[in-house]
């Protein structure tokens, strides 16, 4: 034990809070660090960014493909579609889901299959009330490949954040343009409206809080289903031609197997 | 002093943390992990889970091809943000009053409890919900809510397991990592009172449990109060950045009418952009994931979405002490990944109670005697700065770079210091044969006279090693209790005078033999 009661920190009188932690921090700070002081323009940029090559160069099935094997990594459920099979890759999703709520930006073509009630939300529905929804079906603003991420923000294609965190089943459409490679450009898209609440999703809840052994499904939706929209297939010729533009595409998926 | 303090005022100093705050242990470090070793449950549950987190954490770092470029990066940021943290404090302040929440500044660990204690009970909260926070835990905030009579329900799974037990968090991402399975089941048996008996210890039917006994205090939230934490705290935009696992982060974040975030003063992060480093490093560094499965980030209030009241509360509590340690201050670039706990062979061994404080491994072994300073040379945070090998695997996991060995390093010598300065020690054989060394070393004859003769010695002694020594001896007492002294070799000095006289020898009767100089040389040249 210490031979004498620790001293209470010292709060000057006449002092706001504010004023008394600045002034200890520029005290703090009189003593420089011995070599110069970092400017943001010291920080060493050399990392792949937004717009490193490979962000910008690599084809972009090849990115929805590292996406849909990253989500499926955290054990969520893939959908592999086109536009005009979206609404049969959506039904198939919510399958067996009673009832399904939607942000009142979802396009109704996206619906026009689902045998479960649909219900438009208008903001007004409380937690309880989202409780006893089966599955809630949204777009996404941004889905980065690298880590697997779907990136909502709050407004009417992802809906409020309520929404998309108390149903036990979340289905999200990603569009082939919402797809990019890496977290740099997840974030600069982000960026563009940084006020916005976001929130960022890769996989289903999760703990690993037990001997460190993850678990799907603790407070979060415990199913996650990605329906991931590919451009349509180009019309096939009668010979079967080798594919030139996947053939000719930078071979960058390595990195990232 | 600084110029910017008031003439007439008492010139303000950085201040070391409140004695309340739960960074001092109660003894020293070598008698707690003394005791903690014995526990055959601990070391098991230990090695298990920091072993499995080490491999995942390898395997995803190993699949980023710039994960250097990045730390470096990270490791820039925050030095940039030490640097300039009063400025960007102030223009995080800015940016958050102008998103429509409200700051404030709290000195210490009391004043951040009385500033949430108020907040609650001025909106009659009863209970709140908590969202896993260290700085809250470093504050005692829940004793101190308690002491209102207001209950603060832990929501994250491990503090929940804490919590029911009446324990303490032992890891800094993990904080029931010392519990297993099996007794996780019991401490849900004991404390849920609605929880079916036949409950297996299976994980995910634990977590089930966790999830039923949360969810209607998610679902009612019934004070309408959460409090979090935060892991960054944007400048440019005011945006707070909170990243989990399991979703209770954002029910708390979104359900509740009003949310009080306590953070640490040296959360901040210069601008939004900067996420793209901090994004990648701490997922991969923390829980071995590409990403953690959410990340919620909010700035001020939104209408329609989420709290419609929003508080934050900026802390200081020691943190001015340890940047006014230029050699020490690199201790508050921490992002609380964990990674430097999971790969510490003290640590696995000796678990996160022993070092008595809310921040454990070797990040707290620097961070908790700074903040709470050391008193005399019984102070329990005087031992932390020992309490590691140096062996350098948490340096090289930071996702800051964080030189914690070179830290640790020189918290020894301030200690060092400061115990010969006061209390006359080592004044004691040590000092007195370090300073006879410094006699004899300072005196090439005699010098050369002491070593020879310790030649001469050695060679009427038997074996390689000299034995234990005697504890009486007064040279370094008990050094040898778990080391081999090595019998003293003959000097080079008298070896280079056999060397030339045999050279000498050989060139005049041309015979090449071997020189004939101690016996340890010989098995060499043979070996």
């Amino acid at each position: 034990m210490s031979t004498r009661p620790a001293a209470r920190p010292v709060r000057t009188p006449g002092l706001s809070a504010k004023e008394e932690i600045m002034a200890r921090l520029r005290a703090a700070l009189d003593v420089p660090r011995r070599d110069a002081v970092t400017e943001a323009a010291d920080v060493p940029r050399d990392y792949q960014r937004a717009d490193d090559r490979q962000e910008v160069s690599t084809d972009p099935a090849k990115v929805r493909d590292v996406l849909a094997q990253r989500i499926a990594d955290y054990r969520a459920t893939v959908h592999r579609t086109t536009p005009s099979q979206l609404p049969a890759a959506i039904a198939e999703a919510l399958d067996g889901a009673g009832s399904v709520i939607v942000p009142p930006g979802v396009p109704e073509g996206w619906t026009a299959q689902v045998a479960a009630t649909v219900q438009v939300d208008d903001g007004t529905p409380g937690p309880r009330e989202l409780d006893v929804i089966d599955a809630v079906l949204t777009g996404c603003h941004t889905a980065i490949a690298v880590t697997g991420t779907l990136v909502l923000r709050s407004d009417d294609l992802s809906g409020r954040r309520a929404l998309t965190l108390v149903p036990d089943r979340h289905v999200v459409v990603v569009q082939a343009d919402q797809v990019v490679l890496g977290v740099p450009k997840g974030i600069e898209r982000m960026g563009e409206d940084p006020a916005s609440p976001w929130t960022l999703i890769s996989g289903p809840s999760a703990t690993s809080d037990i001997e460190l052994e993850r678990v799907e499904g603790v407070h979060g939706p415990r199913q996650l289903h990605v329906v991931l929209v590919d451009p349509e297939p180009e019309p096939e010729p009668d010979s079967p031609a080798p594919d030139g533009t996947s053939a000719s595409a930078p071979t960058s998926q390595e990195t990232y197997r | 002093m600084s110029a910017t303090v008031n003439l007439g005022m008492p010139a303000v100093r950085p201040q070391h943390a409140s004695p309340s705050s739960t960074l001092r242990g109660t003894r020293g470090f070598p008698d707690a992990a003394r005791e903690e070793l014995t526990d055959e449950v601990l070391r098991g549950n230990l090695r298990h889970a920091t072993t499995t987190i080490q491999a995942k954490r390898a395997g995803v770092v190993r699949e980023v091809r710039d994960w250097q470029k990045l730390r470096n990066a990270g490791s820039a940021l925050k030095w940039q943000v030490t640097d300039h943290l009063p400025e960007l404090l102030e223009q995080l302040e800015e940016s958050v009053t102008a998103a429509g929440g409200t700051v404030h500044w709290a000195r210490d660990a009391e004043e951040a409890g009385e500033i949430v204690t108020s907040l609650a009970i001025e909106r009659g909260a009863r209970e709140i919900l908590k969202v896993k926070s260290m700085a809250t835990q470093e504050i005692a905030l829940n004793e101190t809510l308690e002491h209102a009579g207001i209950r603060a329900i832990e929501t994250d799974l491990a503090e929940l397991i804490v919590q029911l037990a009446g324990d303490t968090p032992s890891h800094i991402l993990v904080p029931a990592i010392h519990r297993n399975r099996a007794q996780i089941r019991e401490i849900f048996l004991a404390s849920m009172p609605d929880l079916d008996p036949s409950i297996t210890d299976d994980p995910a039917e634990l977590a089930g449990a966790a999830r039923r006994y949360l969810r209607e205090k998610f679902l009612d939230s019934p004070g309408s109060v959460a409090v979090s934490g935060a892991n960054f705290a944007v400048a440019d935009t005011g945006t707070l950045v909170v990243v989990e696992s399991e979703g209770n982060g954002r029910m708390c974040l979104t359900l509740p009418r009003t949310l009080i975030s306590v953070v640490g003063i040296e959360k901040v992060v210069p601008s939004f952009q900067d996420l793209e480093v901090f994004l990648q490093l701490l997922p991969r560094s923390s829980t071995g994931e590409r990403m953690n499965p959410y990340t919620t980030l909010f700035t001020g209030v939104r209408e329609g979405d989420g709290p419609q009241e929003f508080h934050l509360v900026l802390l200081d509590n020691g943190r001015s002490a340890v940047l006014e340690d230029p050699d020490g201050r690199s201790a508050l670039h921490c992002i609380r990944c964990s990674a430097c706990l999971n790969v510490c062979p003290v640590y696995a061994r000796a678990g996160g109670h022993a070092y008595g404080s809310t921040y454990p491994g070797p990040i707290g072994a620097i961070l908790s005697p700074q903040m709470t300073g050391v008193q005399d040379a019984e102070d329990p945070s005087a031992t932390l700065p020992y309490a590691s090998s140096l062996c350098g695997a948490c340096y090289d996991v930071c996702p800051v770079k964080i030189d914690i060995p070179a830290i640790l390093v020189h918290l020894r010598a301030k200690d060092v210091d400061r115990r010969r300065g006061t209390r006359g020690e080592f004044h004691g054989a040590w000092d007195v044969s370090m300073k006879g060394a410094s006699r004899l070393m300072s005196s090439p004859r005699a010098y050369d006279i002491a070593v020879r003769s310790a030649g001469t010695l050695a060679k009427v002694m038997p074996g390689k090693n000299i034995g234990t020594l005697p504890h009486a001896l007064p040279i370094v007492p008990g050094w040898t209790d778990h080391r081999d002294l090595p019998k003293p070799g003959p000097s080079f000095r008298s070896w280079w005078d056999q060397h030339e006289k045999q050279r000498a020898a050989g060139s005049a009767s041309g015979a090449g033999a071997a020189p004939a100089t101690g016996g340890d040389e010989q098995q060499e040249d043979q070996a």
